[in-house]
């Protein structure tokens, strides 16, 4: 509850209260790990639990899923811009990168519900096998993450439109910029052990 | 749906319910309305950020659990007391074990401990609020709607009644259709979203906020015990977030996580829940042995022996504890090397568990024992807990397993180290703190009564249960044979025993709160750490000026060199955060959106999600900065609260 704020270092640190944010987040972002690390020791215990619907080396593409994957890998680049940006002081530097990371966010988001839409009428639902339904949760509790990391950076944007650059709103930025790159690392991991094993095996 | 679809119906003893609900709830809006307190009430504890409220309001519904799962406990007692008792029926009897066990880890003993870390660890450490104040009040309020929710189920809806572990393929929609295992689900769920947020505020917390000078290893053992369960926390909670949400997929979704058909995994399950479901007792002893480590230093007279020792014991516990999980299911055949593996595991954990154990005696040995309550709470802790630890280790060995699986050898083993560790500690940990948070002691001689009566009916109850189980009766059975009978009669008399003795615990609090002399000093046991440096009752602020804390033992020191937490030179304006009524709304409304899931309306389920999504929209537009204490006020109330 200090309220001492730093002359120097960036604006997100300056202030205990973002400081705090910041370690508070990366130990949820521990968290996370868990969660997904739960997620893909299911998907990891039911792979080849089929039943009756079709196998996944029938129905994934490498096409689409390598675009969703330049999209994303892009968008977290992009991020990074962004966050440069930040630092650099430039409010519309920071605002123009992260319109173009959501709208890659956007893209990546509308091809994984092509992507999901495809493989049902193909016969392979969320309730179609137990494999199914770990893919789905897998890649859908990636793709809701995604999702709820748009609508909360439309917010942050309108907060740095109304207030500009100050502790409090780069300190929500910062934060979003590390969910956003968990995303990726999440995402990099979903593309190798489901879609490339997936297309092999 | 009909009406009488949607409330029980019935059962003698669930109409009993419903009478007490309507007419406890009644005399709430009659008493608050008659006294004119509402507005008190919003103001005060409802919308409030303060960390020693909050705690309090814990332990306060912590209580009422214990209250709920006492009586489900002794329901149970009086239909195995004898043969062919048809005090409740087989369908009855499975609810009231399944909310007997939840209830009881996981709205009473948790809340309960988090309550004290709640009210204790910032005043232990210097701070003077948790790091997200309001963090923290979203998660005791996620906690007391998960709570509600789940107690709920009784009445309306139907209890879920596929047991406390909720083990696939039985929770599943096809043998378990209906409400019931879904208010388990999404009650759990949202509470323990709230742990997990509590896990990781406390965590900070406990890095950011410590008084200069204090650094990690002169922290008091109690905020240790703390930050090591953070830690579990927050590496356990994700897996049962991920478990019940795959389950609730399958039960209301139609996903094949766990059935028969879609070639879906029933014991996936089984090793989910206790990846969790290990940890998690963990989550629950740890704090214990804090509490006791606190307790037994002071009234010992003597610093803590071997605090080293107590705290990378706690370390090692953590980490073991996420590598032993397999135990709980030997007998599933996971072959004889993982069963090897994991019996050897198991056993490690009592290692440094006995560290604990000889350290404690170390610090007792040739002190000048202090006879108090929470005191003799502690005192009988070891040798309990040491019953029940060996007896772990003998589950532990899975070979031996196979005999003891499934029966109430297993029961009396844990329900000796939860009750004789957890439960014991948070008597003693409220009694040993009890002055701290209402400005009063609990009477020590009624204590001892309350103490006594719950000891000694709690070794009644239990210590039968060891040999009833060798004689191989199964837990989860509603009728006993005669053979079974006379060890189960002084069960159920001990029971009783222990309803006695929480009853006086309860009459104790109202009379200490008519009686008790008010405490002046705010140091009320002659205590070693920084949380008796405050007065009492706290201020909101905590400490007018945060002490220098170099020392282990800190406020021993500063006593030893005058100093106090009111230093008029150093005084400055001390920042505090606003009260705010977006947690309890948020949560209410999380709340309703997860009834609606129970039921399976989803269209409510989704204005419902919604409805929270807009809240911490609004939550994110919010840039209310707290306000400052300015110095004279401080001085004002520091003056008055030390008689100065």
């Amino acid at each position: 509850m200090s309220a001492h704020e730093l002359k120097s270092g960036p604006l997100e640190y300056r202030t205990q209260e973002g400081r705090m944010s910041i370690l508070g987040f990366w130990i949820f972002l521990a968290a996370e790990v868990v969660l997904f690390s739960t997620l893909f020791a299911t998907y990891a215990v039911l792979y080849g639990r089929t039943a009756d619907a079709p196998v996944p080396g029938e129905l994934f593409e490498p096409g689409i899923v390598l675009v969703m994957t330049f999209l994303l890998l892009t968008s977290s680049f992009t991020c990074g811009i962004a966050i440069h940006h930040m630092r650099r002081g430039s409010v519309k530097g920071l605002m123009t990168w992260l319109i173009i990371t959501l709208i890659l966010g956007l893209g990546f988001l509308g091809f994984e519900i092509y992507e999901f839409v495809h493989y049902s009428h193909e016969g392979a639902t969320l309730q179609s096998s137990a494999f199914w339904s770990a893919f789905y949760t897998l890649a859908g509790t990636h793709g809701v993450h995604v999702t709820l990391g748009i609508g909360w950076a439309v917010l942050l944007l309108i907060q740095l439109a109304k207030r500009g650059l100050t502790t409090v709103t780069s300190r929500k930025v910062f934060i979003i910029s590390l969910y956003w790159h968990f995303l990726d690392v999440i995402w990099i991991f979903i593309f190798t052990s489901v879609y490339l094993i997936g297309m092999v095996v | 749906m009909k009406l009488d679809e949607f409330f029980v119906t019935g059962e003698p003893l669930v109409y009993g319910g419903m009478v007490s609900i309507v007419l406890v709830t009644s005399a709430v809006i009659f008493l608050l309305t008659y006294f004119k307190r509402w507005g008190w009430l919003w103001r005060e504890w409802l919308t409030t950020v303060d960390h020693k409220k909050i705690g309090i309001m814990y332990i306060l519904s912590a209580l009422a659990m214990l209250f709920r799962g006492g009586m489900d406990a002794l329901m149970m007692r009086i239909q195995l007391a004898f043969p062919n008792m048809n005090f409740l029926n087989a369908q009855h009897y499975d609810e009231i074990f399944t909310t007997h066990g939840t209830i009881m880890i996981i709205f009473m003993a948790m809340p309960f401990l988090i309550g004290l870390m709640n009210i204790i660890v910032p005043l232990q450490i210097g701070a003077r609020d948790f790091a997200f104040p309001f963090v923290n009040a979203l998660s005791f309020w996620s906690f007391f709607f998960g709570a509600m929710l789940f107690n709920i189920s009784f009445v309306i809806g139907g209890s879920p009644d596929a047991g406390w572990t909720s083990y696939t393929p039985l929770s599943g929609a096809a043998m378990s259709p209906g409400p019931g295992q879904n208010f388990y689900l999404m009650g759990l769920q949202l509470s323990g979203i709230g742990t997990l947020a509590t896990g990781i505020n406390l965590m900070v917390t406990i890095l950011k906020m410590r008084a200069p000078g204090m650094k990690l290893f002169k922290m008091p053992i109690f905020t240790w015990s703390t930050l090591v369960t953070c830690f579990i926390i927050i590496f356990a909670f994700p897996i049962l977030t991920v478990a019940l949400a795959l389950l609730t997929i399958d039960r209301i979704f139609g996903s094949q996580f766990f059935t028969v058909t879609g070639e879906g995994m029933p014991m996936m399950w089984a090793n989910l829940f206790w990846m969790w479901g290990h940890p998690e007792v963990y989550i629950v002893i740890l704090p214990a042995f804090g509490i006791f480590s606190e307790v037994i230093a002071t009234f010992a007279r003597k610093r803590l022996f071997g605090y080293h020792a107590m705290v990378w014991s706690m370390i090692l516990i953590a980490g073991l504890s996420f590598l032993v999980w397999v135990h709980h299911f030997f007998t599933m055949g996971a072959g004889a090397f993982v069963n090897s593996v994991f019996s050897v595991s198991t056993m490690l954990i009592a290692v440094p568990t006995g560290v604990k154990i000889f350290n404690w005696l170390a610090t007792l040995y040739k002190s000048k024992i202090e006879f108090t309550t929470p005191m003799m709470w502690s005192l009988a802790f070891i040798p309990s807990f040491v019953l029940g630890g060996v007896t772990g280790v003998m589950l532990g060995m899975a070979a031996a397993d196979y005999q003891f699986h499934n029966s109430y050898f297993l029961i009396a083993h844990f329900h000796y180290v939860l009750i004789a560790g957890t439960v014991f500690a948070c008597f003693a940990g409220l009694e040993y703190w009890y002055p701290k948070m209402f400005g009063h002691k609990l009477n020590e001689r009624i204590g001892k009564l309350a103490f006594w009566f719950f000891v000694i009916g709690f070794h009644v109850t239990f210590f039968p249960q060891y040999f009833v189980g060798l004689d191989g009766m199964p837990r989860r059975v509603f009728y006993i044979i005669p053979e079974w009978m006379p060890l189960n009669v002084i069960s159920t008399v001990g029971a009783f025993g222990m309803g006695v003795g929480f009853a006086i615990f309860v009459f104790n609090i109202y009379y200490s709160y008519r009686n008790s002399e008010r405490e002046k000093t705010g140091d009320s046991w002659d205590g070693r750490t920084l949380e008796w440096a405050t007065p009492t009752p706290v201020p909101f602020y905590n400490f007018a000026t945060v002490p220098h804390a170099d020392k282990y033992d800190a406020f021993l020191d500063m006593k030893e060199k005058g100093e106090t937490t009111f230093e008029e030179e150093k005084l400055e304006p001390i920042h505090m955060p606003s009260n705010t009524g977006q947690p309890i709304i948020m949560m209410a409304i999380a709340a309703f959106a997860s009834f609606a899931l129970i039921f399976e309306w989803i269209t409510l389920a989704v204005i419902g999600l919604v409805g929270v999504l807009i809240m911490m929209g609004i939550r994110s537009f919010d840039y209310d900065e707290g306000y400052h204490v300015e110095v004279d006020e401080i001085k004002r109330i520091e003056r008055e609260a030390r008689g100065l």
